[in-house]
């Protein structure tokens, strides 16, 4: 009998609100419908109320985990339709917020991956060590989340150099935990058991639901908008860009757990460049938008996001279009959720970062007589009792 | 009463609803419970349904697809129950009054206990938040 789950569409921690409703046949998803507005804000109307300056802040507000990659994505669009040069010191400053970010991003990712498989060890150890980067994000800008950092034509705090020391300390001091994340990852024979093979997205799936960042480099699509469009101080630094090619959601947890080690490393090498920059030059002063239309782009820490800005040459911007990852990436759990378990459907949704926890409303209802089988926390509960039994079966 | 009130204030369970927020209130909810801060030795717990819950935690702006929501679920919860607005765009609605998208307060739709401005409220200013609500109960002021 074809029963229907619901899953959403409230969940905290994810950047959207949507709703999954799950069509399974005994214990296997059969199909997966997807609907989502739930999070409608109206922003890109709102922004064309805004003066320039002000949507940065508006942008910000979009999504919390990526708060930089809109506002980066913006001030990308309309210094493409000024034509403009940045001073060498804000691209750096621009470079290391967005890396911290991609950091306190993954660390969020992981954790929740370990809760929704039963590590809730992981959980709370991947939380305990991000707050270190907000420290040092607070410091640097004023805020844990919403940086506010970013103006069109430069940014609105410098990095004095005092800091600089203490931002390469807790870069030191991360490098052992992500080792230790990557060890408890790819030496357990029980998260092997449990993740490889599971919510697989080949690359030409990945390809035709045009899905972007960790989740289509796990696939074996190599795009990366830092490398391959560079802008900001990307094209100074040298980094890798990891690719993986089984696209199960043991290499997308992978892919994430390397591009870490990258983040890192672009963040000290913008230090070292920072430190030899004059202190002060963080702004070129725009007076005046023109007429004229402009793109930008950032590889935010789920994927490209994309900026449109058009602009009549009032301080108003006419359009303003926005694209999130998430928007592609989503979608693509309709090919790598179905064929699979219940009890895996909780992590092949959340292994493209639409983050779910714990207080969802998932409800197994039965199609016919609309009665309420399984909770949320029931399917929760499920998968983790899969990792017991494999934990079991494997002598630990 | 007096035994009510006592096992009331040492296990405050809290539903959390999220009407189109940004995330980031429920990110630092989360982060309060987690290892650095962590709530959960108060007895503050998240769980899975408004039926179970003392607190009914609000984040974000409501919109025309949940607004209703709101009141469905209070109406749910067993009495008393706490609205707590955290985030400023739940205690006024921030950027996002004039959005056209956004119809009214939370506080238009339930009562509100508590407020936590802030955008997004650090995790010490929810845990002040939590106090305040806590002294206030004990004070008989709720």
């Amino acid at each position: 009998m074809k029963k229907i789950i619901p899953i959403g569409p409230y969940h905290p921690l994810q950047e959207e609100p949507e709703f999954f409703k799950l069509f399974v046949d005994g214990e296997t998803v059969v199909d997966i419908e997807i609907e989502i507005g739930y999070n409608h804000r109206g922003i890109e109307q709102l922004s064309t109320t805004k003066h320039y300056d002000q949507v940065p802040f508006l942008v910000e507000r979009i999504c919390g985990i990526c708060s930089t990659s809109h506002p980066f994505a913006y001030v990308n669009a309309v210094e493409d339709l000024l034509g403009i040069e940045l001073p060498p010191r804000v691209k750096y400053i621009r470079s290391i917020i967005g890396e911290l970010e991609r950091l306190h991003s993954h660390f969020l990712w992981l954790g929740l991956a370990g809760h929704f498989i039963g590590y809730n060890t992981v959980w709370m150890w991947s939380w305990k060590y991000r707050e270190n980067i907000c420290d040092i994000l607070e410091v640097i800008s004023g805020n844990r989340q919403h940086y506010g950092m970013f103006k069109i034509g430069g940014v609105r705090k410098d990095i004095p150099k005092e800091l600089i020391p203490q931002i390469e300390k807790m870069c030191d001091n991360l490098l052992p935990v992500i080792d230790m994340f990557k060890g408890a990852i790819m030496d357990d024979p029980v998260i092997h058991a449990r993740l490889k093979g599971v919510g697989v997205l080949t690359k030409e799936d990945a390809i035709k639901y045009c899905v972007v960042g960790p989740t289509a480099r796990a696939s074996g699509v190599d795009i990366d908008v830092r490398r391959d469009d560079p802008y900001a101080a990307y094209s100074e630094v040298e980094f890798n860009v990891p690719v993986l090619s089984n696209g199960d959601v043991f290499d997308k947890a992978v892919v994430r757990i390397l591009e870490m080690y990258e983040s890192i490393k672009i963040i000290r090498q913008c230090l070292d460049k920072l430190k030899k920059e004059p202190e002060g030059n963080i702004e070129v002063k725009v007076d005046f938008i023109p007429k004229g239309e402009g793109i930008g782009r950032h590889e935010a820490p789920r994927g490209e996001v994309f900026h449109y800005v058009r602009s009549d040459g009032s301080n108003r911007p006419v359009r303003h279009k926005i694209r999130a990852p998430s928007y592609m990436n989503i979608a693509s759990n309709k090919v790598a959720a179905v064929g699979q378990t219940i009890s895996d459907a909780a992590i092949t949704l959340a292994a493209v970062d639409p983050c779910y926890c714990c207080t969802e409303r998932t409800v197994v209802i039965d199609k016919n007589s609309g009665e309420q089988i399984l909770t949320w926390d029931g399917l929760i509960k499920l998968s983790q009792n899969k990792t017991c039994k494999l934990k079991e079966a494997y002598g630990k | 009463m007096k035994l009510f009130k006592k096992s009331l204030l040492k296990s405050l369970w809290v539903f959390h609803l999220p009407l189109s927020p940004c995330n980031n209130c429920d990110i630092e909810i989360v982060d309060a419970l987690t290892p650095r801060y962590d709530l959960e030795r108060f007895g503050i717990q998240l769980v899975g349904s408004i039926r179970h819950a003392d607190v009914l935690l609000v984040t974000g702006v409501p919109n025309y697809k949940n607004w209703q929501k709101v009141k469905y679920l209070y109406e749910q919860a067993p009495k008393p129950c706490f609205v707590v607005a955290v985030g400023t765009c739940a205690c006024g609605r921030g950027m996002f009054k004039d959005s056209l998208n956004s119809p009214c307060n939370v506080d238009e739709i339930v009562p509100v206990s508590m407020y936590i401005p802030g955008c997004p409220p650090k995790p010490e200013a929810i845990i002040s938040g939590v106090v305040k609500l806590v002294e206030r109960l004990k004070s008989n002021k709720l």
